[in-house]
């Protein structure tokens, strides 16, 4: 354990973990919408997001995105990268809802068919991302589809840098770069947008409505199935969101990139209380931070084990997260 | 939904076949029917024999397939990792996405008191003072790495057991994943690299071998099948004993089960601890024949192929998880060309599975009649 790494350095180190945790923040709000409509655990929501990363790769390839091109353009960028990738992201939640989950749903299946169900949806959407769309598409049609004219797929493929990396303040016990600056502010403000939309909106109460009571939402008009849609495509749009975030940030992506977040951004739903919209904003900052601090006391490879860890140990001594679950009742 | 009309068509006339099959068989005498099991172990024992007709169904009937009796190994050493798994979801009802870390300590079991190479064996010749050439036999590694597996089965159960079913699968992923970590960072398990030299029946891989020799796999093929076959025996007696319908019990609804006295997390625990026993025997037995292994054998990706053949093949019937991990395992090997496909059509797969037909392939009926109930259920409220 190397505490004198830890506290010589804690702002720092902080500060790299909420940047870290922003970006999980902004998954986690896609399973926290689902589970608390449907109680039901979006395992696919890891490869919402990866879609929304390779959305914003072949945005920014497309227009040629470099980051000389001065602060209008860039924010051009982000804007138009913003748009595509939660309106891909957003159209996966979507179609697989209406796909994998609905058929389902009008069964009844117990909780562990719609689980493996959403396996089986997200082992297709990696692959296709993986191997179909790289390999197995020009196998078919050569010469037809070239990746974004870079190599993608299984091997991890960088995307064109919009932000240069530099630090922006400097206050002596931590420095913030413009990155981690936009990060965390672009996810705040994200949060804080969707938790006015749920809110204090009509379609929010809706959310709202059938979260705490589906029949009787039924009885006073709300339409059960558009309001899934609604949330399906809402807890997409953030994972959109993240995803752009993501690729300022990193400036990469594979195809199962959305795997480790995607369990990480769960435990961070879990942490928080799942169901909880502000809960999953604590939960993300916070393991992100415990990551980071883990990291540091131990080794950065086993960071994983940490976020594993606090889970287990979040679930045996509170289930609920910390600050409770349910999207219906909280005010909060 | 035309398609979706046309395979829920195929399936009915499936079923009607497979009724008049069922109903055939019921009429047979008993000895008739001994006959028939005999005779099919008998195909079973004979499969990898060149004079076994049928040689279409081989992986090496062309140039560069991989070795016959190799592939119908590793079919059985997955049937049993399907048929473990098999108690903990199929039988006791609880989602384990982690059962490649019971899988993983199996095989390091072996691989680390067995073999010459491992750090464990190298401390303990030092600390002991037991000469260079001392290590675990390899039927001692056998008890030894089932009371790890089971040990841990426990550990991770004793905790997470008591929480809701999909928290439970998040939970034995993450213990899936840090089992992995651990072996790929640790000094122990040789980090990275991995272990060699693993112990067979005979010791080592080597010239000297009499039976388990380098070249033919068929004996490692007749040993892990009649593992198998003994160990069908004995879960299917476990099924139907008192712990068998306190699983039932406690799957179908855990707070009647515990009104009539049934004390569902002890026989959670139980079914965790002897699934884990049966996955660590199926990684004792691939390690051995692979003589080598190193964390990337055990990926999570593995673990949800596991769970495919178990849910593919009919969760609850053991027939069905044994058919399932066969076909995962042949059908990516006889189709050598589409290997690549593999992930993406075990997706596929699941899926289709899942909506079409959740009871899988061969369904129990008792789980088959569970669904019907919360069909029917799901009617009555929709009116």
């Amino acid at each position: 354990m190397n505490f004198d790494a830890l506290f010589s350095q804690l702002g720092q180190h902080t500060i790299d973990g909420l940047s870290k945790g922003a970006i999980y923040a902004l998954v986690a709000l896609g399973y926290t919408l689902v589970y608390g409509v449907l109680r039901l655990i979006n395992f696919a929501h890891s490869e919402v997001f990866m879609v929304g990363t390779f959305a914003v790769l072949g945005a920014w390839t497309v227009m040629g995105a470099n980051a000389e091109d001065g602060l209008g353009m860039v924010l051009v960028y982000v804007a138009v990268a913003l748009v595509v990738a939660a309106l891909a992201s957003g159209g996966v939640a979507l179609a697989v809802e209406r796909i994998a989950y609905r058929p389902l749903r009008k069964k009844n299946a117990p909780s562990l068919v719609f689980l493996i169900t959403a396996i089986g949806v997200s082992t297709v959407l990696m692959e296709t991302f993986g191997y179909v769309l790289d390999r197995g598409f020009s196998a078919f049609a050569p010469g037809t589809w070239n990746g974004f004219g870079r190599p993608f797929g299984r091997v991890i493929a960088g995307m064109p840098t919009v932000v240069q990396n530099k630090t922006v303040l400097d206050l002596g016990i931590f420095t913030i770069s413009n990155r981690q600056l936009i990060v965390i502010l672009g996810a705040v403000a994200m949060m804080l947008a969707l938790d006015l939309f749920i809110n204090r909106t009509r379609l929010g109460r809706g959310v709202r409505a059938v979260a705490q009571d589906p029949d009787t939402a039924a009885l006073m008009g709300v339409n059960k199935d558009r309001v899934i849609m609604l949330i399906f495509v809402l807890g997409g749009a953030m994972a959109g969101g993240a995803a752009v975030l993501y690729g300022l940030k990193l400036g990469n992506t594979v195809f199962d990139v959305g795997f480790l977040i995607g369990i990480k951004a769960f435990t961070a739903a879990v942490l928080g209380g799942i169901g909880n919209l502000r809960g999953a904003l604590l939960g993300g900052l916070l393991l992100g931070v415990i990551e980071v601090y883990g990291a540091t006391l131990t080794k950065s490879s086993w960071e994983d084990v940490w976020a594993f860890g606090v889970l287990v140990i979040v679930l045996m001594f509170r289930p609920t997260g910390l600050l409770g679950e349910s999207l219906g009742r909280a005010r909060a | 939904m035309t398609v979706t009309d046309k395979l829920e068509e195929a399936d009915q006339k499936r079923l009607k076949i497979r009724k008049k099959v069922v109903d055939r068989w019921r009429a047979l005498k008993p000895w008739q029917r001994w006959l028939f099991v005999a005779a099919g172990v008998f195909v079973l024992y004979a499969l990898p024999d060149n004079r076994f007709p049928a040689s279409f169904i081989r992986t090496d009937f062309s140039e560069g397939g991989a070795s016959w009796s190799g592939v119908l190994f590793l079919c059985a050493v997955y049937a049993l990792v399907a048929i473990g798994l098999n108690v903990v979801i199929g039988l006791a009802g609880l989602l384990d996405l982690g059962y490649v870390g019971f899988f993983a300590i199996g095989a390091y079991s072996v691989a680390l008191f067995g073999s010459l190479d491992s750090p464990v064996v190298k401390a303990l010749q030092a600390k002991f003072n037991l000469g260079s050439e001392w290590a675990v036999a390899w039927a001692i590694c056998i008890p030894i790495a089932i009371a790890f597996t089971m040990l841990s089965g426990v550990l991770l159960g004793w905790p997470t057991l008591r929480l809701r079913g999909d928290y439970l699968a998040i939970v034995t992923m993450g213990f899936g994943e840090i089992i992995r970590i651990i072996a790929r960072n640790s000094d122990f398990t040789n980090a990275t690299l991995g272990i060699n030299n693993i112990p067979g029946p005979e010791g080592p891989a080597s010239m000297d071998n009499v039976i388990f020799r380098v070249i033919d796999p068929t004996p490692w093929y007749w040993m892990a099948l009649t593992v198998v076959l003994l160990l069908v025996v004995a879960v299917r007696r476990l099924e139907h004993s008192r712990v068998g319908r306190a699983w039932a019990a406690v799957r179908e609804d855990e707070d009647a089960a515990a009104i009539m006295g049934v004390h569902g997390f002890r026989f959670k625990l139980w079914a965790f601890a002897i699934g884990a026993a049966l996955g660590g025997m199926s990684g004792v037995l691939f390690a051995s024949r692979q003589g080598y292994i190193d964390p990337s054998n055990f990926s999570l990706v593995l673990s949800i192929t596991f769970v495919a053949m178990v849910v593919i093949g009919g969760s609850g019937n053991m027939m069905g998880v044994a058919l399932g991990a066969v076909l995962l395992t042949y059908l990516p090997e006889r189709f050598r060309d589409f290997i690549d496909w593999r992930p993406f059509m075990v997706g596929v797969a699941l899926v289709v599975v899942m909506v079409l037909k959740p009871t899988g392939l061969i369904p129990s009926r008792r789980r088959a009649r569970e669904l019907r109930d919360r069909a029917e259920e799901a009617e009555a409220v929709n009116v």
